[in-house]
């Protein structure tokens, strides 16, 4: 074993480039045919076609059980009843289909003839000649336009195919928006007076019933009275979460000071980041997470945030309380709701 | 009696012989053994004194001697006999390790000392009470509203039907299905750990039975098969990876292979 | 020939036969077609999974458009399953409901469905991956991977407005979601949040409009470009794995009928055998868990179906303090990077890379004989760099599932996958072409030593040796066919006078290229290398050169053959 045999270190090895025999291998051509038990032995032949008649039978029994299931069992009012009709229909048509599939793979493996072929590939490429026919009638077919000498009138087919289109486009896209009003992203319904209550029930809230370390997912009181259309579009905006600290650990900046109540905050519902409703209250440590990206927010610390994708903290709702103890919202949010578009702040 | 011992060779003895014992042995055991003791119906005065003694030898060294709390553990005072039955019964106290929250576990003491411990807590300050049977009974409850409320107040941190969901910081919210119905009530009064508190202001007694409703229904097999442990499209990916491109690139192996 | 009168089914067929090919000339396409070769391997059914699970699709989904009403108009449901008794939600909702729990089998149909679209996406990608690894794209199949590329668009199109169309919470907040990601989109986002659902998140259309897509325009396109695909295969005829008998000029294989009829046609209901079984007993989207869309609620464990999983993970883990404020104007890149960037990138690289290789490679010839995707170091690493890339991505998707499944920290997941992202493909790009290089090694040696047979003879100088039993042809052929290019050589950048040359800053960057994807190499080897490998002697042919591992328990248990059709066919 010299070295210049050894392959051990990945680096060219010289290929001895005079002696044209000694540079590449010969394809050995075919290998030999190997005959299968089936083909040599006629009992084996036998049994290859029975087992492929079993299976053919399998499959004519799975249709025959789907059909009698489906008839016999239905879906009844139970999730028992549903899962056993469900599993019926599902196994019969499965034993149906796949008594056919394993029985003509079988087959095909088994029984029919598999001496390998060999077919000749031609090059993807046209021959010269036809290529030469190609820009031979296209060339004459130029010339029979006339399009050669006539400049202007290039120009204007081209011109005219090219703005065909906005005649489609613009009806179709036209309307497709609704009324393109974006500057109703920036406002809610929350207006002032508007009280706070309970979601989906539409209880308002008294201050009183807000303890420490609970959390109240909260719709506006107005909500019930917006079309029906339009309700989840002002829901998606609206959804507020009311959390009551213990104002020791509240920090509240200098401008928001009256926008909580006793402790009592309340944030808009929707993420800053996407969209997504952050809904995980982590009492202990005021933390709340947004279950689609993770983003965390401090709602002891104005709600900014502290971990995960979202960079602004979720748009407080100024509150306070009625005569009668209810909650309710001193105004609309100071800042549009949810995820960050380009003229959000214009 | 010689028939039977005509019979003690015959080669089916052994078997009879280790079912006759099987039998004996279940027999006795259940004769036997020690049987769980009811919860008292109300705390007398020998179950709070009880309570306390439990309560000084396992919990006052994180919970201080009179519950009032130390840098380890809050106070227990004003948190109701719920906070202790829910905690003690579902074995997260006595915490064992220390990690981002108690732990469920096989649970420490037994249902009497539970109770007691539960008298010794309640009477230190007022809290809520442990639920009576009619209010945890989800035949009585409308498992639609409870999955209305649920879904909105329960279903971020849970799952939509309770299969249990991640927190920050290594924190989890617990699966539901094999929590106790009563227990299940009690972590709503009582808020354990981050759970926020759903006092009755915010989920009526009647609103908790609908959700306990709703969870119990979540109970039963799912109609479409088996539920991958309920975990949505993750866990289908997954299947569809392992089971159907499992099955199927065996399928092709093994058409594409030689017939022997 | 038979004498007997031919039977009454024979006559009906060559009359049926007959009236066809008076009217269309059939007779050539059945001359030249029915006995078609294609070659024989495992790997090239995979591409055959994703065309029958779109049949399974086509089939199930016009059951499913017989029953599901595509509207958001509200209604309160009245069917069977109690948890949703009188609750108010929308058509599709309702009608999905009703598929579920009261058309017999209707459930069977949706899960069926469902299964059949995460298996046909599954495939697809499977599918490419064995073309890519196997250098299936290069010319002339370049623009047949391309088409393939789109399919795969397309595919996720399909899923995604398929998916939505129950209008349940899971994928309501889906919706939601690409509803913030549109936003973000500079200048135009606000309008396209628009031009999406016909004005304000949710609106009324947009269900309705998915269902267009979803049943109408993508499986249109999807349709076509599958024709295209297949035509291509046709065309081009499909390529072979490297064996003996097989050459860039020839097909090795079985006829299309009855042969290929038999095995793909029995691999089509295979395929709907084993999505009928999933689909019997594995629930998939229950959407009666989830409840009908509100903004409101939202479930822990919100993740998309497995294939969008990987946008995701990139929402996931890009930090949120990239977002700025430039003259009032807000740019979201901590938005717009994970869902616009990230798979443009992943995108463009898998267009791009068939045209990328043909240009470093400068090679222009028709490639029809597969490589083994060990001789491909290059290609084969980055293959496995980017999926390694796309399953982190697709992991921390689901990081918050890992986190309660592993009681892990899932603040601890995110950062992990974070450094992953970048750390994981480079390791993973190391390693594989390490390991690729080492096999071509391994290969090497088996060429020039032969296969260890485990006999040790002892001479009677007392020398020990193991026998080793040289290849036989076939096998030697499969290992020493393949080409290995040498990284490119240019001229220098002066020419005999000193003048530097013109376009030698390209040249050089070629070069550089090149030698990234070229310059570890371990090239096959040629007949004079075997013969000077003998020429050592029978004696030092069959003895164990130093390193080579030392006599072990093997003795006496050697393999009896290794010319079986195993490596032939590999």
């Amino acid at each position: 074993m010299s070295t210049q045999q050894n392959p051990g270190h990945g680096d060219e090895v010289v290929a001895h480039e005079g002696s044209a025999p000694a540079t590449h291998f010969e394809n050995p051509g075919l290998p030999p045919h190997r005959p299968r038990q089936a083909d040599v032995n006629p009992a084996a032949a036998k049994r290859a076609e029975r087992q492929i008649v079993i299976l053919f039978a399998i499959s004519i029994i799975g249709t025959i059980g789907t059909v009698v299931a489906w008839s016999l069992v239905p879906p009844g009012d139970t999730p028992s009843s549903m899962r056993l009709s469900n599993f019926l229909i599902g196994f019969g048509l499965f034993l149906s289909l796949m008594g056919i599939g394993t029985a003509a793979v079988h087959w095909a493996k088994t029984l029919m003839n598999d001496h390998e072929k060999v077919e000749m590939r031609h090059p993807q490429r046209s021959s010269d000649e036809t290529r030469a026919g190609a820009v031979e009638v296209l060339k004459e077919g130029a010339a029979d336009s006339g399009i050669g000498r006539r400049g202007v009138l290039k120009g204007a087919a081209v011109t005219s195919l090219a703005l065909f289109p906005l005649a489609i486009a613009v009806p179709l896209i036209g309307d497709v928006g609704g009324s393109w009003d974006v500057s109703k992203l920036k406002h809610t319904i929350w207006r002032k007076g508007v009280k706070l209550t309970t979601d989906p029930a539409g209880r308002p809230i008294k201050a009183a019933d807000v303890t420490i370390g609970s959390v109240f997912h909260v719709i506006p009181e107005n909500l019930e009275e917006v079309d029906a259309h339009e309700r989840l579009n002002e829901k998606a905006k609206a959804v507020v979460l009311l959390v009551r600290l213990d104002p020791k650990d509240l920090k509240e900046a200098e401008d928001r000071k009256g926008w909580s109540y006793d402790g009592i905050v309340a944030y808009s519902k929707i993420c800053t980041h996407v969209g997504c409703p952050v809904a995980l209250y982590e009492q202990q440590t005021h933390h709340l997470l947004c279950p689609c990206h993770q983003s965390t927010f401090d709602v002891a610390d104005g709600a900014k945030v502290v971990f995960g994708p979202a960079k602004r903290p979720l748009p407080q709702l100024p509150i306070e309380v009625d005569d009668e103890g209810y909650l309710v919202a001193q105004s609309d949010f100071h800042e549009p709701v949810g995820p960050s578009f380009w003229e959000r702040l214009k | 009696m010689k028939a039977l011992a005509a019979r003690r060779h015959h080669r089916h003895a052994p078997v009879v012989l280790l079912l006759l014992a099987l039998l004996a042995t279940g027999v006795l055991y259940a004769v036997l053994a020690p049987t769980s003791a009811d919860a008292a119906d109300s705390a007398s005065a020998n179950d709070i004194e009880a309570g306390d003694k439990l309560f000084q030898a396992n919990c006052a060294t994180c919970h201080g001697p009179s519950a009032e709390g130390t840098g380890s553990a809050p106070s227990l005072i004003g948190v109701g006999a719920a906070s202790v039955d829910f905690q003690v019964g579902t074995g997260r106290m006595p915490m064992a390790m220390s990690g981002p929250q108690a732990q469920a576990k096989p649970p420490q003491f037994d249902a009497e000392q539970t109770a007691q411990l539960a008298a010794y807590v309640a009477s230190l300050g007022a809290g809520p009470g442990i639920p009576v049977a009619e209010q945890v009974d989800p035949s009585k409850g409308d498992a639609a509203n409870g999955m209305a409320l649920f879904r909105t107040n329960c279903a971020m941190c849970h799952n939509a039907v309770g299969a249990g969901g991640a927190l920050s910081e290594g924190k989890y919210a617990p699966p539901l299905l094999e929590t106790s119905n009563t227990h299940i009530y009690e972590a709503m009064a009582t808020g354990p750990q981050s759970m926020p508190v759903f006092s009755d202001a915010n989920l009526t007694s009647d609103e908790k039975r609908d959700i306990i409703a709703y969870i119990d229904a979540q109970r039963e097999p799912s109609p479409g098969g088996i539920n991958l442990g309920s975990l949505g499209p993750v866990s289908e990916g997954l299947w569809v990876w392992v089971v159907g491109m499992g099955l199927l690139i065996g399928a092709s192996v093994w058409i594409g292979a030689k017939s022997s | 020939m038979s004498t007997t009168t031919p039977s009454r089914g024979a006559r009906a067929a060559s009359g049926t036969a007959d009236y066809l090919d008076q009217r269309t000339g059939i007779g050539t396409a059945v001359k030249g077609f029915a006995r078609k070769i294609f070659p024989d391997h495992w790997s090239f059914l995979l591409g055959e999974i994703a065309l029958y699970s779109f049949i399974v699709l086509l089939i199930s989904g016009v059951f499913l458009t017989m029953f599901f009403v595509p509207s958001m108009g509200e209604t309160h449901y009245e069917g069977p399953w109690a948890a949703m008794q009188g609750v108010e939600m929308s058509q599709a909702f309702a009608s999905t409901l009703r598929l579920s729990f009261e058309v017999r089998g209707g459930l069977l149909m949706r899960q069926i469905h469902h299964w059949a679209a995460l298996l046909f996406m599954a495939s697809i990608v499977t599918h490419m991956m064995r073309v890519f690894f196997t250098g299936a794209f290069r010319k002339p199949r370049e623009v047949n991977w391309l088409v393939g590329f789109v399919l795969l668009v397309l595919g996720l199109a399909a899923g995604f407005s398929g998916y939505s169309l129950p209008d349940d919470v899971l994928s309501g907040n889906g919706l939601r979601i690409t509803d913030g990601v549109v936003k973000a989109i500079p200048i135009i986002g606000s309008y396209m949040s628009f031009f999406l659902f016909g004005g304000e998140f949710p609106g009324t259309d947009i269900i309705p409009r998915l269902f267009t897509v979803h049943i109408l325009l993508v499986p249109g396109l999807i349709l076509a470009l599958i024709g295209l695909h297949l035509l291509f295969v046709v065309l081009h005829k499909h390529t072979q794995y490297p064996g003996p008998g097989r050459t860039d000029k020839n097909v090795v294989g079985y006829p299309l009928f009855p042969v290929y009829t038999a095995k793909a046609g029995g691999f089509f209901f295979v395929v709907f055998g084993v999505i009928a079984l999933m689909a019997a007993t594995m629930t998939i989207n229950p959407v009666w868990n989830y409840g009908p869309y509100d903004p409101s609620p939202v479930s822990a464990g919100a993740q998309p179906d497995w294939y969008m999983l990987f946008l995701e993970g990139a929402l996931r883990l890009m930090p949120g303090q990239t977002e700025y404020v430039i003259g009032g104007y807000t740019l979201s890149l901590n938005v717009l990077i994970p869902a616009m960037v990230v798979p443009g990138i992943l995108f463009t690289a898998i267009a791009a890379y068939p045209f990328i290789e043909a240009a470093v490679t400068k090679d222009k010839r028709e490639h029809h004989v597969l490589d083994r995707p060990r001789n491909a170091p290059f290609r084969t690493a980055f293959g496995v760099a980017f999926l390694t890339a796309f399953v982190v991505l697709a992991l921390a998707g689901s990081n918050d599932l890992i986190a309660t499944q592993f009681r892990m920290s899932i603040n601890d997941i995110t950062w992990a996958f974070r450094v992953l992202l970048f750390v994981g493909p480079a390791f993973a790009f190391w390693v594989t072409k390490r390991i690729c290089l080492s096999l071509q090694r391994k290969d090497r040696e088996l060429v020039l030593h032969g296969h260890e047979t485990g006999r040790i003879v002892r001479f009677a100088h007392g020398e020990y040796i193991e026998v080793h039993k040289p290849l036989d042809e076939y096998e030697q052929w499969l290992l020493v066919s393949y080409d290995s290019p040498r990284p490119l050589e240019i001229e220098p950048a002066e020419d005999s006078r000193g003048v530097r040359r013109k376009g030698y800053r390209k040249d050089r960057l070629k070069q550089r290229v090149s030698r990234i994807f070229f310059e570890d190499r371990v090239e096959p080897v040629t007949p004079a290398e075997l013969a000077a490998a003998h020429s050592h002697g029978e004696h030092d042919t069959i003895a164990p050169a130093p390193e080579h591992d030392q006599i072990t328990s093997e003795v006496g248990s050697g393999p009896a053959s290794e010319t079986d059709t195993e490596t032939r066919n590999r």
